[in-house]
Formats: C-alpha cells, sequence, structure tokens
C-alpha cells in the first residue's frame, strides 16, 4: 500500500530486497515477542480484575475484619523476608561456586560439579519442604537457641527461640538452597565468556589470579549475576510448597525471624486458604497476588535500573 | 630500569607439542627488538613466554634459561606474578579494560601493587603515563569516562599508557599495530622511538617495513613445515638482516620469495 508513494522517495530507499527467510525469521521474531507481552497482559487483567472485589470491599468484610491492608501486610513481610534471606545467603555462594568451576577446579572436577550444581534445580519444591521439615528446621534448632542467647540484641534474632525449628530463617535456607543452581548456573555461564583478552590484560599487568578476577571477570559478569539473583529471587518469591509444609504461619509481621510465631508468605498462603475460600475470599487471595505480581515487577525494574546506571561501563559497546 | 635479556637454549611446549626449539638470544637495554617471520612460526609465543604468560594456557610450559640481568626468570622461587610486574605487555588487539574509566585502567597496574597512594600522586602518575603514550591532549578532558570509547589507536594508547605506568623493566609487544590504521601505527612507532630511551623493547610484527623503520636488532623466525617447531633462523642488527643477510631463508622472507 505505502509502495504507491515510492516514486517521489529517492531511489535507494525504494527497493529495500526483503528475502522470504527474512521476512519469516522476523515475523517469527516479533510474534513471540508479542505473544510474551499478551501473556503477562492477560495475567495483569486477570488479577485486577478478580482482586477488584476485594479492593473495594469495606474492611469488615475482608477475612480477618480488619481491610485488605492488614491481611496481606504480615505476608509481605513474610514473603520478603523469606526471599532476602535465601538472595543474602545464596548469592554470594553461587558467585564463589560459579568461580570455583570456572577458574579454579580442575577441568574434570569442574564438569562434574556443574551436574551436580543443575541437578539441584531438578529436585522438586515439596521434597525440599519435606528436607527443611524433616532434616535441616530440627538440625537447626540448636542454631536458633543459640542466636536467641547471644544475638538477641539484634532486632532479627529477638526470640524466643523456636522449638521446632519451623522458622523463617529455615525457610530462607531452604529457599536459598533451591535458587543456588539459578544463580550459580547463569553466574558461571556469565564468568566463562569474560573476554581471554580482558583477562590476560589483567595478568600482565601482574595480577594474580584473584586479582584477575577482580578486574576482568567479576565486572564483566556483573550484570550476569544480577539478572541470575533477580531469577533466583522470583522463584523464592513465589516459591509456594517448601514454605507451606515448613512454616505453620499466620502469625502477625514481624522481622523476628527465629520465632514459632510468624508470617506466612503470600504464594503459600494461597495456596493453604484457597481450596476452602469462597466469595470474597477468593478475590482477597487474588488481591494478594495482585501485591505480589507488583512486587516482582518492581523488584526487577529495580535491578535493570541497577544494571543501566553504568551500561556505559559495561563492555557491551 | 631497562634490563638485557639473556635466552639460553629454550624449547618451549604446548602440552607435548614443541612449539618453539632452541632459542639462544641476547635482548640488549634501551633499545627496540624486533621479531619478525611467517604466520605460525613461533615468535609470539616466544615473546609470551619471556613475561611468562605463556604458561597462562593449561598444559604450555618452557625448558632452558631466560635470565634478566642475572635473576632467572623461570627459577623454582620465582612467581609469575613478579615477573609481569617487571615485564609490560600490549596485545595485538587493544584491551583497555571496559569496565573502568580511562584514568583507572592506566593506574590498574599500580592498585594491583596496593600501595596507598594520594590522590595527587595518583593524578600525577596518570598524566605522566598518558604523556608518555602521547594520549595526554587527546583525553584530558574525559579521564572519567570508559576507555572502550577510544579509536583503536587512543586505546592501544592507553594500553600502552597502562603498561608504562607499572615503571617496568621491559616492554614486549606483541603485533601492536596489526588492528590499526596507518595514522595510528605512525603514532605508535614515534611513541616506541621514545619509550626506548627508558625501556628494553621487543616488539613482534608483520610489517617488515615496521620492523625496518623502528628496530635496532632483529630476529628471524620460522619453521621447516606444519608441525614442525619454529626456530630462531638469524638475529642481527636490523640493518644488516635487510640488506644483507646471513641466511638464504631470511633474505628469502624479506625480498617475499617465500613459500
Amino acid at each position: 500500500m505505502t509502495a504507491t508513494k515510492a516514486p517521489t522517495e529517492p531511489p535507494s530507499q525504494q527497493r529495500v530486497v526483503r528475502r522470504p527467510g527474512d521476512r519469516v525469521f522476523a515475523g517469527a521474531a516479533r510474534g513471540s515477542g508479542i505473544f510474551i507481552l499478551l501473556v503477562l497482559a492477560g495475567v495483569a487483567a486477570f488479577l485486577i480484575s478478580e482482586a477488584l472485589p476485594a479492593l473495594t470491599a469495606s474492611s469488615e468484610e475482608i477475612p480477618g475484619g480488619e481491610g485488605l491492608g492488614s491481611y496481606v501486610w504480615p505476608l509481605i513481610v513474610g514473603t520478603l523476608l523469606g526471599a532476602v534471606i535465601a538472595l543474602v545467603v545464596a548469592t554470594p555462594l553461587a558467585v564463589g561456586i560459579a568461580l570455583y568451576i570456572t577458574y579454579y577446579a580442575p577441568r574434570r572436577i569442574a564438569a562434574a560439579m556443574g551436574y551436580v550444581i543443575d541437578l539441584l534445580a531438578a529436585i522438586p519444591s515439596v521434597v525440599y519442604g519435606f528436607w527443611g521439615l524433616a532434616v535441616l528446621a530440627p538440625k537447626l534448632v540448636p542454631f536458633h537457641q543459640w542466636t536467641a542467647d547471644n544475638l538477641s540484641w539484634i532486632p532479627l534474632f529477638a526470640g524466643p527461640a523456636s522449638a521446632s525449628g519451623r522458622t523463617m530463617l529455615t525457610v530462607g535456607l531452604v529457599l536459598a538452597v533451591m535458587i543456588l543452581p539459578i544463580i550459580s548456573a547463569i553466574a558461571r555461564e556469565v564468568f566463562s565468556q569474560a573476554p581471554a583478552l580482558h583477562r590476560e590484560a589483567a595478568l600482565a599487568l601482574g595480577a594474580t589470579r584473584w586479582e584477575m578476577i577482580k578486574m576482568a571477570v567479576l565486572p564483566y559478569g556483573k550484570s550476569g549475576v544480577i539478572a541470575g539473583a533477580m531469577l533466583g529471587l522470583g522463584r523464592a518469591l513465589g516459591e509456594t510448597m517448601a514454605v507451606a509444609i515448613i512454616l505453620s504461619g499466620g502469625g502477625a509481621a514481624t522481622i523476628n525471624l527465629i520465632t514459632s510465631s510468624n508470617p506466612s508468605t503470600i504464594a503459600s498462603n494461597i495456596a493453604l486458604r484457597f481450596p476452602e475460600a469462597t466469595g470474597l475470599g477468593v478475590n482477597t487471595l487474588i488481591a494478594s497476588g495482585l501485591v505480589l505480581f507488583v512486587i516482582t515487577l518492581a523488584v526487577n525494574m529495580l535491578a535493570r535500573w541497577v544494571v543501566n546506571r553504568r551500561a556505559d561501563f559495561s563492555g557491551a559497546n | 630500569m631497562a634490563k638485557r635479556i639473556e635466552v639460553s637454549d629454550l624449547n618451549i611446549y604446548y602440552g607435548n607439542f614443541l612449539a618453539v626449539e632452541g632459542v639462544n638470544v641476547s635482548i640488549e637495554p634501551r633499545s627496540i627488538t624486533a621479531l619478525i617471520g611467517p604466520s605460525g612460526c613461533g615468535k609470539s609465543t616466544f615473546l609470551r613466554s619471556l613475561n611468562r604468560m605463556h604458561e597462562v594456557l593449561p598444559g604450555a610450559r618452557v625448558e632452558g634459561k631466560v635470565v634478566m640481568d642475572g635473576q632467572d626468570l623461570y627459577g623454582s622461587d620465582v612467581d609469575p606474578v613478579d615477573v609481569r610486574r617487571q615485564i609490560g605487555m600490549v596485545f595485538q588487539r587493544p584491551n583497555p579494560f571496559p569496565t573502568m574509566s580511562i584514568y583507572d585502567n592506566v593506574i590498574a597496574g599500580n592498585r594491583l601493587n596496593s600501595k596507598r597512594m594520594k590522590k595527587s600522586e595518583t593524578d600525577e602518575l596518570v598524566e605522566r603515563s598518558l604523556r608518555g603514550a602521547n594520549l595526554w591532549n587527546e583525553v584530558k578532558d574525559r579521564l572519567d569516562r570508559p576507555g572502550s570509547g577510544l579509536s583503536g589507536g587512543q586505546q592501544q594508547r592507553l594500553c600502552i599508557a597502562r603498561a608504562i605506568a607499572v615503571e617496568p623493566d621491559v616492554l614486549l609487544m606483541d603485533e601492536p599495530c596489526s588492528a590499526l590504521d596507518p595514522i595510528s601505527t605512525l603514532a605508535i612507532e614515534d611513541l616506541m622511538a621514545e619509550l626506548k630511551e627508558r625501556f628494553t623493547i621487543v616488539i613482534v610484527t608483520h610489517n617488515m617495513q615496521q620492523a625496518a623503520r623502528v628496530s635496532e636488532q632483529t630476529g628471524f623466525f620460522n619453521l621447516n613445515g606444519v608441525g614442525q617447531p619454529g626456530r630462531l633462523i638469524e638475529f642481527n642488527p636490523t640493518e644488516k638482516i635487510f640488506s644483507n643477510p646471513d641466511q638464504k631463508a631470511t633474505e628469502d622472507y624479506i625480498s617475499g620469495r617465500f613459500g
């Protein structure tokens, strides 16, 4: 249609040869891009429309009788706490593992380790949940007691210590193990692609291996590690089964990590309550899901912003 | 400062493969020594063995001696990291650290020595090194910008500034101009002529005119065939190599009658 106007344009722009292969590929790529946006928009639309009754309902009608804010708030705190513990524990560990595999381990051990770590990602989360409940929680009881005895001046460890070990701390550690393979797999991939050119530049300046990693590998891999951490965080925020199994939940919002009375997380609360929920209860649960959606989106945008702030220095140019 | 390097009976291996065989040479201080020869003849491998960059590759090793002013660089108690701090290197492709500013690139090597330096000292060092690399006037207003934003020739001079900022004894250059245009090449060659007052320079080049223009001594590497080790065929004053070489192979190579 626009081609009919072509004679008025300069001849060089008149005929851009478009080969069928190009057109098919461009169409497929564009289609995929649009598809993912449509899915995202569909999910968002569903969440908003289903959450609307809860958002507009009066406080007394919401389960708990004190309004949506006080219903969701403990869950938000619980979700963020568990995810942050997981991220803080898993990220340095994952970076260490990735560096060991890419730059320190003998080649054969490195390959084997890579497989083992990837295997962690294949374990179903319900298994992690039972492991956390049956193995890790009892093992962590003495540690809980110790923190309550020695670190109670930090609000996170105010106590009293849980006798069962079924606490936010245990959940955070289980989540850390679960997201470890995601972060370390991505970190390993970006670290192994740090250009030999820059690694040699560092070595030729007289860098030790660790200094070489600091100068040429970590800065190069930083955005990849952040991306991996965000993927891990996404999984930790949304993890349902493991949390539901370990935590008793139902407590008030608290940052005290080692007591038995702690808030649940949004995802596990939805999973536990949904079967029995009716009417506005369903809308309330979906509204809490909407909150989770918004949190995840915000965290990801924040991470993007952090990565892009120093885009000039990323080495991509 | 500038030191003499004596190489005796040097064999260089990649795993079991003998890449370079039996090199004996003495590299003079305060001069430019050029290494020429066809691709794959081992001249870059030899160059990298001089600051122990060779052994960065898994399985790579050497036999023989490399002695710098009485110090055996391959002695059992010598740390390769120390060797590389004394013998700087400039690579074929400019490789400033993309995640660092121009300023930080220049002092990257000094930061490694982890001496605490005052801001005024580092400022002075950066200016001195960039002036030494003939780059100061072009970048003095954008020292905080990434080094990867410079042109190829500027990046290569930035790498030279980075190498000379740590005051090495020797500067190794592995085809430093092969990725650059003729004007940038000229700038680097002028720079080398200045730098040889202070450093021992060894340069690998594919450009025979360049070897003839800049160097005092020239070594010609060659190999008998694929899978054979490279050898140093002839090492003589540059003038002699390009006018009246001792070896037939050298003459064939420089006159283009080769292979």
